[in-house]
């Protein structure tokens, strides 16, 4: 069982409860709960196969595409369950976006990898709204004034910390809900990673972020909270101060500790 | 195994590395030669066909003043602007009109070795100018066959005369006959064309490539992207591929008794031969396709379904684009073999003589690998060189076909 911290409680954005993931016979998450706030930025860590970014891909049902993936238990995104029948997993992708691991923006121009999701969802209804919606994105993702001389040059010919700034710009063009981002930094080098890092923390508030990273320094320089996974099941969730200086399970303090990981 | 001392290791790497060098500079000789070989064969095709094929551009014409001004030809003006004006030529007695005029001119040992259809193209002038019916024109006009042997040296040896004495004059020799490339299959090689089947391949390819593609690259996205996997669609996927491999000729057997029993009518027609040979091309685009669409990279339906895009979006809007260049190979490899197919085309009927260019899709045709292999079979020695002709306008064909494919690729590459 989870060890929880005491938490001032949070208004959920997703409320995880008792889920577990399958793939095919083998149980990738076993029994995790979890409410994810808006306020603050969580993280989940862990050693490589513990389950995390199984985890992360629940709330916007990215599983879905592996198959003999299988989802059990109950995730609620503001009360509603995401994985009733009936739950319109498009639109629901449009509320909860997600940066994965390795920048994969389209092999299109920098304006339309942003333009994309406004377009298809329809947000905008002229193309000088879409401009500003495109412009407005690649602002809060600090790469506007790198990039707005050459928007119809080739997304994939930036650079790699560059390349993931703008997945996600085009991840926030759709102004979802929730941002899930999928070790966004362990393609990088030190420098895009600050860049990165001090992006999380100016989206914080915005939307409820939740972080996967391999990155202990990291997950205490950009996150508030702190869950941290072993073996498929969540040991320990709390206060990133007190995950890092005070943990209550051994487990945790091992891997924080550097004993394995 | 005893350690080895720093030195002894290097002896032994040093003692095998000649051995390593010596399979690599072997490999590359290997190579090299293979290259060379088809590269050398190639060459030998290109050279022979076209040295040959120059000839089939030829052929030998009798050129004279042709006079009409005093002949008994009696036609009205206004039947020559009417819709058929070789036909009105023909009922007022132009072949005899010529004939006689020829004999006139040549005298009557090299009129009677006109060919016989050469009337025709006399018709064909004086349709586009009336005029020429009041004066005396120049015109070359086809020797007969038998003339054209007699002006290669074959042949009796009255005939081998005449055209010596025909050439020597300056009335008899061979010229280009850009006719070629727009009159159609005929008895004669001297008046045979290839307009016919070259227009009968466009049509038949333009209906292959409508089908197949079409069909082939929805079949690779659904069976690729959309189907479950199970026991049906692995039956289907083993059937697409047994298909690719089944022999042209069967695919014929195919088209005869399925196509033709529905439209009886069509035979020998672009629009059956096209969905005969679109069954045989499908499959190919079809395992293209879907190896095209395998390779790219998930990452990218990732990216496209992260941001809220439906399947058929993300589809159609990043997976295809990315596999085009790789469908269009497919595409080019499929249509450059249906192109040069001609088994499953004389199981329809496309084997027929066919004199005129057809009208459209379900009118009878030829195409052009039948052409030639019809023209193959000829007895007559004038047939050889048009044969090789016929092939340079099949590779001609073949290079612009594949010349668009491969611009279009171009275009829509992309990397990523």
């Amino acid at each position: 069982m989870t060890t929880s911290h005491d938490l001032d409680p949070v208004k959920a954005r997703i409320a995880a409860r008792g889920v577990s993931v399958y793939y095919g016979e083998k149980r990738a998450i076993d029994n995790v709960s979890i409410d994810i706030g808006d306020e603050y930025v969580t993280a989940f860590i862990g050693p490589s196969g513990c389950g995390k970014s199984t985890f992360l891909r629940t709330f916007n049902r990215m599983n879905d595409t592996i198959a003999g993936a299988r989802v059990e238990g109950e995730i609620k995104l503001d009360g509603v369950d995401i994985y009733k029948s009936g739950m319109d997993v498009v639109h629901l992708r449009a509320r909860v976006g997600m940066v994965f691991q390795k920048p994969n923006p389209f092999p299109k121009s920098i304006y339309e990898n942003v333009a994309y999701g406004p377009r298809i969802h329809g947000l905008t209804t002229s193309k000088a709204e879409l401009d500003d919606s495109v412009e407005r994105s690649l602002k809060r993702a600090g790469l506007w004034d790198e990039v707005k001389d050459r928007l119809t040059e080739s997304g994939t010919a930036l650079s790699g910390g560059q390349q993931q700034r703008l997945c996600i710009a085009r991840a926030i063009a759709v102004e979802p809900e929730v941002i899930l981002m999928d070790e966004p930094c362990s393609a990088l080098d030190p420098i895009a990673t600050a860049k990165i890092e001090e992006l999380i923390a100016e989206l914080r508030g915005r939307y409820a972020i939740v972080i996967v990273t391999h990155s202990m320094q990291q997950a205490a320089r950009v996150s508030q909270r702190t869950a941290f996974f072993h073996l498929g099941k969540m040991v320990e969730y709390g206060k990133t101060s007190e995950i890092f200086t005070n943990p209550r399970e051994e487990r945790t303090k091992d891997y924080i500790t550097g004993r394995y990981g | 195994m005893s350690e080895l001392s720093s030195h002894e290791r290097t002896q032994r790497i040093a003692a095998r590395l000649a051995k390593r060098h010596g399979a690599e500079r072997r490999f590359r000789a290997i190579g090299f030669f293979a290259v060379a070989l088809s590269a050398l064969v190639l060459a030998f095709l290109l050279v022979t066909m076209t040295s040959n094929a120059v000839g089939g551009f030829k052929r030998a014409e009798l050129a004279f003043k042709l006079d009409l001004s005093g002949s008994a030809l009696q036609i009205d003006p206004s039947q020559l602007a009417g819709d058929d004006p070789l036909q009105a030529l023909e009922s007022a007695g132009l072949r005899d009109v010529v004939q006689f005029a020829t004999a006139k001119a040549l005298g009557d040992k090299a009129a009677a070795e006109l060919d016989s259809e050469a009337w025709r193209e006399v018709a064909r002038q004086v349709a586009a100018d009336p005029a020429l019916l009041n004066s005396g024109f120049d015109v070359s006009l086809p020797a007969s066959d038998d003339l054209a042997s007699g002006l290669r040296g074959e042949g009796t040896p009255q005939v081998v005369a005449l055209a010596q004495e025909l050439a020597a004059k300056d009335q008899l020799a061979t010229r280009f006959d850009p006719g070629f490339l727009t009159r159609s299959d005929a008895t004669s090689p001297q008046t045979v064309g290839i307009w016919g089947a070259l227009k009968g391949s466009m049509l038949t390819m333009l209906v292959t490539l409508a089908l197949a593609f079409p069909i082939g690259v929805f079949a690779a996205v659904y069976l690729e992207e959309f189907a479950p996997r199970n026991r049906w669609t692995d039956l289907i996927e083993v059937s697409i591929n047994n298909l690719a491999a089944v022999p042209s000729i069967i695919f014929g057997l195919l088209g005869l008794a399925l196509f033709l029993t529905i439209f009886p009518y069509w035979r020998s027609a672009p629009l059956i031969g096209g969905m005969t040979l679109a069954l045989m091309t499908m499959p190919v685009i079809v395992i293209s396709g879907r190896n095209a669409i395998k390779a790219v990279p998930p990452s990218i339906r990732d990216a496209a379904l992260a941001v809220g895009a439906s399947p058929v979006q993300t589809v159609f809007h990043h997976v295809l684009p990315l596999a085009l260049p790789g469908v269009l190979t497919g595409t080019i490899i499929g249509m450059a073999r249906a192109l040069g197919e001609t088994a499953p085309l004389l199981m329809i009927g496309m084997k027929a003589f066919v004199a005129t260019p057809p009208s459209g899709f379900t009118s009878p045709s030829s195409v052009l690998p039948v052409q030639i292999f019809l023209w193959s079979d000829e007895i007559n020695r004038g047939f050889v060189e048009r044969t090789s002709a016929a092939i340079i306008v099949l590779l001609i064909f073949l290079l612009v076909m594949n010349g668009m494919a491969i611009y279009l690729r171009n275009r829509f590459e992309n990397r990523w």
